[in-house]
């Protein structure tokens, strides 16, 4: 046990009156507030690992997104083609059919401890996060596909049409016609998609990233609490996930600006 | 303008065209007419290959249009088409919709294509809804714009498919009056249509399709007054 750590008689002593005029159990909790936020900076640990957290999170979403709009076109290419695809697509089909069927088939965990200790191997910080947003990256792509996919069957076959019709080629009436109605109608899934992603990331633990989810175990080895630091980081989860749910909402909102009557 | 040689086309052991042999000149007004499942909506989208033929060969300005080798985007742009359902972007202003093609395909400036897309309202009456997006607007606005929208590449003929069985009776009228002033400037035009009005008056040719071909065909006065195929002569009398 580390004995300089700050003993709940101790700190009592110098604590402002009004914690003093407290109930006990009120007391408690303000001391493992204490320690484990502002005490000795511990806050930091939460800090950075919060922006470990973002940095994952955001990173994963743009290369998801990235390779499921890739993946998206593709299978929807392929599948609208009726009379026999050309071969360069059905290629391309069967590849993405195996790039879902393995990641969605095996556990997020696994592919990070696969990526981390078999593939890519990091070394120093830098390369650790990186690792963590290729393999949240693909690992989201899978499900992102899947959701864009949903998203252009969802639109009506007369826009692909009318955008035909006019000259522009499969790939421009996919960018300027069918994709941007297509994220208006997945923005649901895909706000849940991103939530989903911020916590799953909690598990960069296994790597040793310090996220922030790592930052309370670290925190908790510290100062042998495991109440403040682990509800702490709930609650803090607890809100970010609020604030991106609001986020998604405004922009879900300006979106559906053209849907006025 | 457009040959079309032994034109075939089937869905899966369904037969919908049965070898169409054509010829459109420039300038022509060509309508087709004929019970639903005839083939003639079919018919009208192989000629611009939304429906790939099974068989036969559409020539178009001297190019073979059914062939692999030709770039089918380039032939659509002198081909305009006008849907039933519109089709128009809902995500995209009016003016948005119009000036798309031209501005992505880089055939036009944005101001080129600004000027231009004003200069087709003004044409279709509806100058001031270039700022109004598409579900703001009445079906026969919809389909003014969708008109609007296939003129803006500067098609040399315009394809319209049952442009106005979508909407409402009261607005029948000013989709078919833009279509007459657009025949009037001299615009080739074949249109599948159930308006024997509009045929009569606007139509150098009225084509009946029945069961996959072109069962009979005339001049408009006397294809409706002296018709011969006694199908055609059965569905006259239904629909006049």
């Amino acid at each position: 046990m580390d004995l300089n750590l700050l003993q709940f008689s101790d700190w009592i002593l110098q604590a402002p009156g009004w914690i003093q005029m407290c109930p006990e159990f009120l007391q408690e909790i303000c001391y493992q507030f204490f320690v484990t936020f502002i005490y000795r900076d511990n806050w930091q640990f939460f800090a950075k690992g919060l922006k470990v957290t973002f940095q994952t999170t955001l990173g994963a979403l743009l290369v998801g997104v990235l390779i499921g709009v890739i993946i998206a076109v593709v299978r929807s290419a392929h599948d609208s083609s009726r009379k026999n695809p050309n071969v360069l697509l059905r290629v391309g089909n069967a590849l993405c059919k195996l790039y879902l069927t393995v990641i969605r088939g095996t556990p997020a965990m696994v592919q990070l401890l696969i990526m981390n200790f078999v593939i890519m191997r990091p070394r120093g910080d830098n390369a650790l996060l990186m690792c963590a947003i290729i393999t949240f990256g693909i690992n989201s792509g899978a499900y992102v596909a899947e959701i864009v996919r949903s998203g252009i069957m969802s639109i009506n076959a007369g826009q692909m049409e009318a955008g035909r019709s006019l000259g522009l080629n499969y790939a421009k009436t996919m960018r300027f016609i069918i994709i941007p109605q297509a994220i208006k109608n997945i923005l649901p899934a895909l706000g849940n998609e991103l939530i989903t992603l911020v916590k799953e990331t909690s598990i960069v633990t296994v790597i040793a990233l310090q996220d922030v989810t790592k930052a309370a175990q670290i925190v908790q080895s510290k100062t042998y609490i495991a109440f403040m630091p682990y509800i702490g980081l709930a609650v803090i989860y607890l809100v970010i996930v609020m604030i991106l749910t609001k986020l998604l909402n405004l922009f879900e909102r300006r979106l559906r600006a053209s849907d006025r009557r | 303008m457009i040959d079309v040689k032994n034109l075939q086309k089937s869905f899966g052991d369904h037969e919908v065209l049965k070898g169409i042999d054509e010829h459109i000149e420039k300038g022509e007004k060509v309508v087709i007419i004929g019970a639903s499942g005839s083939g003639k909506s079919t018919f009208l989208r192989c000629l611009n290959l939304l429906e790939e033929p099974t068989g036969g060969e559409i020539i178009f300005e001297g190019m073979n249009i059914t062939s692999a080798k030709t770039d089918i985007n380039v032939i659509r742009r002198k081909m305009g088409m006008v849907f039933q359902q519109f089709n128009l972007f809902p995500h995209l202003s009016v003016k948005e919709n119009i000036k798309l093609a031209p501005v992505k395909l880089g055939v036009m400036k944005e101001e080129e294509a600004e000027q231009r897309a004003k200069q087709l309202l003004e044409r279709v009456g509806l100058p001031d809804k270039a700022d109004s997006f598409p579900a703001q607007l009445s079906g026969g606005q919809q389909q003014r714009i969708a008109i609007a929208r296939a003129l803006a590449m500067n098609p040399d003929v315009m394809l319209f498919d049952e442009p106005t069985s979508a909407l409402d009776p009261e607005m029948v009228g000013e989709v078919l009056e833009i279509m007459k002033e657009l025949a009037e400037d001299g615009m080739t035009m074949v249109v599948v249509t159930h308006e024997m009005g509009f045929a009569r008056q606007v139509a150098t040719r009225v084509m009946f399709m029945d069961q996959g071909v072109i069962a009979e065909q005339n001049e408009p006065e006397a294809f409706f007054s002296n018709p011969q195929h006694p199908r055609l002569r059965d569905f006259l009398s239904k629909v006049l």
